[in-house]
Parts: C-alpha cells; structure tokens; sequence
C-alpha cells in the first residue's frame, strides 16, 4: 500500500490541543462527584519496621473524619498482583510475596501505605492522620541490591536472600568459550541510575460505590483502564468485571508510571462501598516521588569479545536489578523480557549470554519507566561497543558497521527476530545530520577555549508492541498483549471510533482519525476517537511499549476493513451488481468499470434504514470491532549523535548537538512522531546528566524527594535538537507498516551522551548522572 | 475562620469566601472551579499552576488567596477571545505542537506571554531561561521555543 496518500503522513495539527489549550482539558483531579469525600494517606517515616500497634481512635473521632483504614481492613483480599512469572535458572518460580493495598504487620519503604483517612475536607483527614499513633519495631534496611543477598534483613520472610529470581538468556557456555577466542574483550562495570517518572499529573482517583446499582466508577488517571479493572477485580478485591466502571480522562502524562495497579486507588475503591461515599485522592508531589513506581536501577558488568578484525564473536552480560520492595504489576518482566532480549542490538554477534539477579530492597517499587528495559539493555550494548572501537582504535561508526545485521528476517542469540530495518541508513544519515565531519574543526575551535569537545554514537534497536500473547504466555505473561477497536457507523455516515489503547499526551485523538479519514474516504471531522472508559471502550490493553499505533490503530484497520466489506454488500444491493464487483475508492462504493456508485454516507444510511436491503444475507447495522494479536514484535531503529563541550574546570557539560535518525518505518503524523522523539530524548538525556533516585544507603531515605532535590531537565538544560524520521523500512506484519515512535528518544540518547563525554575526556567511563561534579572528577582523575 | 475576599478574576468582579490558609491556586480550582489552573508540585517548582496577578506571571501556589484581594487575576481561561478566537501565544503552541499531555501547558503559556509582554522578542537562550521555572514532561522544550518565539512574533505583529 501507499502509505503515504491523504492524511496519513501529514502533520495534522492536533485535535485535543484546543481543550488543553483554554484549560478545558478534563484531568482526574478536576472530577469532583456530589458527596465528595478527601482520602489522605498515612505512610510510613521508616524503610524497613515491623508494626506492633495502630490506634486510629482519636483519628477516627477527629473533625470531619468519615472514616479511618487499616492493614486489618485488607486481610481478606488479595495482593496486587505482578502480571509476568519469571522462573530462575533452576526451575524455581520466582519469589512472590503478597503486596498489600495497606501495610500488614510491616512497612517496608518510605511511603508504604499505613492507613487510609476519609475526610470531609483534605485538610481534615491530614490533620486526623496525625492524630493516628504508630508504634514501629524498625529493622535494618536493605537499600542497595548488590549487597542485598548478604545482609542479614529479610524484606519479605518468603525471600530470606532477598532475592526475588536468578533467570538466565542464551547460551552460557557457547558465548563463555567464543569469548576464550577473542582477540580482545573489553568490559565495563556500571549503574544504570535510578529514575523517577514525574509525569506532571501527579496520580490521582476518584472512586464512587452506587448502592442502589450495586456498582462502582472509578476514575483514575492510568493508561490501561481495562487492565486496572481486570485486575483489582478479579485479583485484589473480588469485585464482579461487569459491576465497576473505570474512567481514565484526560491523563497528565504517564511514561510507564500510571500502567500499574496500584494500592491507593483499590484502597479507596474498597472503602467506596464501606463508607458508602465518593473518594478522592490526589498524589502530592512529595508522595509521587515516594510511591510511583521508580525506573531502571541495574548494576551491570557487561564484557564484549572481538576477533582480530573487530568483529564481534560474544557479548556476557551479568545484571542485577533492584525491583524495591514488592513486586508492582510488571517489574519482573523489565529486567528479564524486555531488556535481555534486546542485547543483540543491531549487530550479528553470534553469541550472547545475560544473567539476571533481581532483589528485593527497601525502596519503593521498580517498574517499567519510559523504555522499559530498553534503555538498560541499548546503555549496555553501546557503551561497550563505544569503548571497545576506542581501545582498539577503530573509528566507532566504522567498528558498527563491520558488525551490522545487513540480511532479514534474522534471528538474535537472544529469542527474537526483526522483520526488517536498514541500520547504515540510518547511521550514514545521522552522520550528514551531526556534520561528523566538522567535528575536528569544532573540536580545535573548544581546544582553542580551554573547553573539551567530544562525540558520541549510540545505534539503539527497541522491540515494540509486545507479542504474540502466546508466546508472551510462554514466557510468563500473565496478560494478553492484543488490542481491540471498535468502529460504529452512525445512519449519517459519521464515525465514532473506540480505541483500547489510551492517550496521555501521545495524540491519538488525531493520529487514529488520520488513519481512518484514509481508510475510509471521509473528513476528519466525520470521526471521533473514544478513549479511556470500560463503560464505552469493549476492552483493552492501553498505551505502553510504544505499541498505540502498531497494535491498537491496526485493530482499528481491521475493524475498518470489516465496515468496508459489509458496506461493499450493501452497496451491491443497491447498485444492483455482485459484491464481487464493487470497490471501494474516495468514499464511494462504485461498480468496477463503470460509473455507477453510491457514497459511504448512503450505503450507512441503507444500514440503519434497510427499506431496500439484502436482509438474506445481512443483519442491519454498521458497526464492526476487531481485536488484533501481533505475530511479532516491531523493530524501530536508529543512529544518535550526541556532541558535548565540556569546561574542565567546572565539570558542566553542555550540549551542542544531539542528532536523532530513527527508522519508525510509516510515519502517519510527522509532527507528532518528533515531539515524541524530542520528549524521548530530554528523558533520556536527563538520565544521562541529571536525574538520579537516590536513598541513604544507611536509613533508606529518600534524599531526592522533591524538585529541589531531584534535577528534572528544564528549558535550560537541553538544546534545540536535530531529529530525522528517515524514509524508513516499514513493518512487515502489520498493515500500516508502523513500527512505534515513544520510547526511542529515551533509549537511544543516553548512552550517546555518555559516549560523548568519556570521548572528550579520553576516559573509559564516566557514571550516570554526569552532574558536574562527577565529570569534574574524571577530569581530576584523567590529569587534565 | 472564613473570610471573604473581593476580586476580579478574567475580566468579572467575584466576591468568594475563603480561610486565611487557602492558596491561591486552590480557590481558583476548588472555589471558582476554574480547572485549568494545574498543581503539579508542592514546592513552587514546576509552574503549573501559572497565573497573571494584575498582568504579570505568578505561581499561584506561592499565593494566599487572600493576597489577591482587590487584584485582576488572569487564568488560561480568560486568554481566548469570547468568539473563542485563541490568544496568540495559545494559537502557537497548537501550531508548533508545543504540548502533548497538556497538563504544564496553562502555566507554561501563561509563562511565556508574560516574557513577552514584560521584556519582549527573545532568542532562544533568553527563552530557555525564561522558562526554567516550568517543567514539561512530555515535549523535551523543543516546541515549546519555538511556540514562545512564534507566539512573541505574532503578540508584536
């Protein structure tokens, strides 16, 4: 197909800005329901204590207070569950301890859930929290996850080790003796810093019982609403699917943050009944940086083998993951599935071996962020491809493409096969992109001011739209990775399109519209998309991976197709031909060869008013749904350049150019495809320079709680950036040919940038964040 | 103990009740329901909750409500002409795709008109600083310069 016709390739100019725009936007925390009652949680001061006592009866009988929950309240229900079983390397499931929705006997980060107040007011069920008396038992914490298995503290009694499972991928020892062979094996021991999403939307929920319907609405600010009821039903709370509706409004970003299920929301929802009340909670931001799930968090020694011709012969990764401590919805599968898999990158190594230990600590829990693995896995592959060209010194482009994959399908060492990609367009482009030959003038020109100027690549590969679901299943998930879409025709030829896959920033409101503005032959304004809501939506799995338009718009595609082949059979009937003779074409059904026809409107309004209809052959109506499973991943790819100048004697690292060329294979809005790549790249630069979740190593604080702690990327922080959608290798198993454009600036960026800056030191590496500071260090330690 | 405050608030006199403790952004939300005024922090970072007190940006966490007796307060709602026409500023955001999740974007335009209106047409350095005190999530800035600086353009045309 063409892909590049009609909308689908403009940048048409998104149809939700004009609500965000005036503040009409309608956000989680702007609901407010007759009755309205204030949820405040009480969290716990300590990392790791056991609780001996809770006496909430001077909170309970403080002003306002409707009600006051504990621990006890819970023990009949279930944990939050973890949505993917990884098993260790011995057969072992992994360890799978209960995740209470409110602490229960023990509190084991800063900022678990201790009680859950419900006031008139906010400011009443704080004030009554207060008044709530704690008595703490505290034991030793367990804060880093390389020491974890040697302290002697358990997090969870089911895990004395601390150890959560030991998985494995590849083969151990094919890669153990093809690294015996190489000419040369560079290593590197690293951190993979902690990150915390801070989506600008602190979360939020807002939950109402209906005694009379014997239902609940839950609105929640959460990017998979069907998989947020799914769970908290029928594993936590025991509540009937088809009694509970669950709303995600407009959803003030997410990055991975507001996939899980959560304690707060199931807490309120479960005493929406109890205290038979609307509740609202609504994160401070102090508590989203206790008690979002964080990102990242892997310590890593990676070590690459290259014969004598610099060609990769093995690549041994040994990674330990801190996953906090309980196990949020995917954590499990981040450090195993989603990063492990992707350590072939875009090179034939022809072995490859990664072990996995993830523990359990004292910190809040650790789930997919933003890349989901990705990065850690891309981080890996790239800083230890950079240093072994510069030990060797090979040319960092030319030591990649003497190790490319050129030939496809291909399968890697590591359980997956790209369809497609063309990684030296990419990478020849990106070098145009960053003038790489001008480097050396630039270079001499910082020289000249004291400054050191340094390049850096990173030639990331990332695996989208997890799937198929039975191959997910086999491998743990726990969860079906389709998407439904459903497209109903109205009698006036209008289109109302619901989508399982959610919105939070992404644009699918205008993206989805494009494709179906294409597809069927109608305006843009003959077609709304609908999100976020069990009660309109028939189901989904929401918006992670990058996946909204590989897999949910492609479930709409084949919905669409279904629209158009009824419609070819009414439009036969009409016009009086066989179905097998009529196309479709510019929004009418026409006889082949002739010029008779009939338009889309026509043939919807046939539908709804069947006078003159086939009723042997058809039911009446228009109104079709699709569910789509994906027979593979989708592979975007591409080359980053970062270049940075730094001032030895203050250790500031500026920017002066970061280029991006990514191959998302069909582009449907060019405009939006690089504001998600731009957004990717301040994310992941901010991982490289700034950002870092940081806990006392001794009490377990949290010393980055806020934003004068926490160094998220401001305006001043990053430069403009040079980013290129190249013409691309479209997907080969989905019709769009698309591939996903979300995560890629995140995954691609970091290690470009570290790249760049242990290249203008002439160091080996240089720890993550690169704060001034810790460069000014490597300046000291490299004598400069 | 309540108290009651008079002021005006995109162009209409309103006269509320409000308790000496209530923030600013809080009676805008809570009080007059006007939503599009965001909380995003609790320590005056992030810039969300960016209004115009008589003409100039203010984070109006960092505000009593009290304080705004007698003054003109300026919300994004009041930005757009009656007939819905979008202020300029608004109008360059949509145009350069200055926003995704839309969550920082009140108070980043709020922000920007008032760099614009207090200090006129910047380059792009001068508007990266500007803006350092709204955090967006989602764009990485890239758009958001280039809204501010079309938007500065079409403001002084």
């Amino acid at each position: 197909m063409n892909a590049r016709q009609g909308f689908i390739g403009q940048s048409v100019e998104r149809r939700e800005d004009a609500r965000f725009l005036t503040g009409k936007g309608q956000y989680t925390d702007d609901i407010s329901l007759p009755g309205q009652t204030h949820a405040y949680f009480l969290r716990s001061p300590y990392a790791h204590a056991r609780i001996k006592s809770i006496d909430v009866s001077a909170a309970a009988k403080a002003p306002g207070v409707v009600g006051v929950l504990t621990g006890d309240h819970f023990k009949a229900v279930g944990g939050l569950p973890c949505g993917w079983l990884i098993n260790s390397l011995d057969g072992q499931p992994m360890k799978e301890p209960k995740h209470p929705v409110l602490a229960d006997g023990k509190v084991r980060y800063v900022g678990d859930r201790v009680a859950l107040v419900v006031a008139e007011t906010l400011e009443q069920a704080e004030a009554a929290a207060l008044l709530i008396t704690v008595d703490y038992d505290e034991l030793t914490p367990v804060v880093d996850a390389l020491t974890a298995p040697q302290i002697a503290s358990s997090v969870h009694d089911e895990a004395a080790d601390n150890r959560v499972y030991q998985w494995g991928i590849g083969d151990k020892d094919g890669t153990a003796a093809a690294m015996a062979t190489a000419a040369h094996v560079t290593t590197l021991t690293y951190r993979n810093n902690r990150l915390i999403p801070n989506a600008m939307e602190p979360r939020c929920a807002n939950a109402q019982y209906d005694v009379n319907a014997d239902n609940y609405t839950l609105y929640v600010s959460n990017q998979n609403p069907h998989v947020e009821r799914l769970l908290m039903c029928a594993f936590v709370l025991g509540i009937p699917e088809h009694k509970m509706r669950v709303v995600a409004p407009d959803v003030g970003g997410g990055f991975g943050s507001k996939i899980f299920l959560y304690g707060e929301e199931t807490a309120i929802v479960f005493a929406s009944k109890l205290l038979r009340r609307p509740i609202k909670w609504t994160s401070s931001r102090s508590e989203a940086f206790l008690s979002d799930a964080h990102g990242r968090d892997h310590a890593t020694t990676v070590s690459l083998g290259l014969d004598k011709d610099g060609k990769f012969v093995a690549l041994q990764v040994h990674t330990t993951a801190n996953l906090g401590a309980y196990l949020s919805t995917f954590a499990t599968s981040v450090p195993t599935i989603l990063y492990a898999t992707l350590l072939a990158g875009q090179y034939a190594t022809p072995k490859i071996w990664c072990a996995v230990d993830a523990m359990f600590t004292n910190t809040a829990p650790v789930d997919a962020y933003r890349g989901a693995g990705r990065p850690e896995a891309t981080y890996a592959v790239e800083r230890i491809v950079e240093t072994a060209a510069r030990e060797l010194g090979i040319d960092p482009a030319d030591l990649r493409r003497r190790n490319f994959i050129t030939s496809f399908p291909y399968a890697t060492p590591v359980g997956l096969t790209y369809d497609t990609g063309d990684y030296e367009a990419t990478m020849a482009r990106a070098i145009e992109l960053a003038d790489v030959a001008g480097f050396a003038a630039r270079q001499a020109e910082s020289e000249a001011k004291g400054l050191k100027r340094g390049l850096g690549y990173s030639a990331y590969i990332e695996a989208c739209g997890i799937a198929p679901s039975s191959v997910a299943g086999a491998l743990g998930a726990r969860a079906g990775l389709f998407e439904a879409g459903e497209v109903r025709v109205h009698p006036t030829g209008k289109v109302t399109v619901f989508t399982g896959s959610h919105s939070h920033g992404q644009g699918h409101e205008t993206t989805f519209a494009q494709v179906v503005a294409d597809k069927l032959g109608i305006p843009l304004d003959d077609i709304v998309i609908e999100h976020g809501d069990t009660g309109k939506v028939l189901f989904g799995m929401g918006t992670y991976g990058s996946r909204s338009l590989a897999v949910g718009g492609t479930a709409i595609v084949k919905a669409v197709d279904k629209i158009i082949a009824k419609g070819k059979k009414i439009a036969a009937h009409l016009l009086e031909a066989a179905d097998t003779d009529i196309v479709y074409e510019g929004g009418e059904f026409k006889v082949a060869g002739t010029d008779k026809k009939v338009p889309f409107a026509a043939v919807s309004l046939t539908a709804y008013v069947p006078h003159n209809f086939p009723h042997d052959k058809l039911e009446p109506g228009l109104n079709e749904n699709a569910f789509y499973d994906p027979s593979n991943f989708t592979y975007p790819a591409g080359t980053y350049i970062c270049e940075v100048e730094i001032d030895p004697a203050t250790g500031h690292v500026r920017i002066d150019r970061m280029t991006a060329c990514d191959d998302f294979g069909n582009v449907i809005n060019p405009m939006i495809v690089e504001g998600q790549v731009h957004g990717g790249l301040a994310q992941g630069i901010g991982q490289a320079l700034l950002e870092h979740g940081v806990y006392d190593s001794v009490t377990g604080q949290l010393l980055t709680g806020s934003y004068m702690d926490y160094a998220m990327p401001r305006a001043d922080d990053l430069p403009s950036f040079n980013v290129e959608t190249a013409k691309g290798t479209p997907c080969t198993h989905n019709p769009l040919g698309v591939k996903g454009c979300g995560e890629a600036g995140a995954i691609g960026s970091p290690p470009a940038v570290i790249n760049a800056i242990c290249h203008a030191l002439g160091v080996k590496d240089v720890p993550m964040p690169a704060t001034p500071y810790t460069v000014w260090k490597a300046v000291q330690a490299a004598g400069h | 103990m309540g108290m009651q405050i008079t002021l005006t608030v995109n162009g209409t006199s309103v006269t509320r009740e409000t308790e000496p403790n209530q923030l600013l952004v809080h009676f805008i939300r809570d009080t007059l329901r006007l939503t599009g005024t965001h909380v995003g922090c609790d320590t005056t970072q992030c810039g969300a909750c960016t209004v115009h007190v008589d003409g100039k940006a203010v984070k109006s966490c960092g505000l009593l409500a009290a304080q705004a007796q007698g003054r003109s307060v300026t919300t994004i709602e009041g930005l757009a002409a009656a007939d819905g026409t979008l202020h300029p500023m608004q109008a360059a955001f949509r145009s350069c795709h200055g926003l995704q999740c839309g969550f920082c974007t009140p108070g980043m335009v709020m922000s920007a008109i008032d760099l614009v209106q207090q200090h006129g047409c910047h380059n792009e350095t001068q508007v990266r600083e500007a803006l350092e005190g709204n955090i967006c999530r989602c764009t990485g800035y890239h758009n958001i310069v280039k809204a501010v600086q079309q938007g500065a353009a079409a403001m002084q045309a």
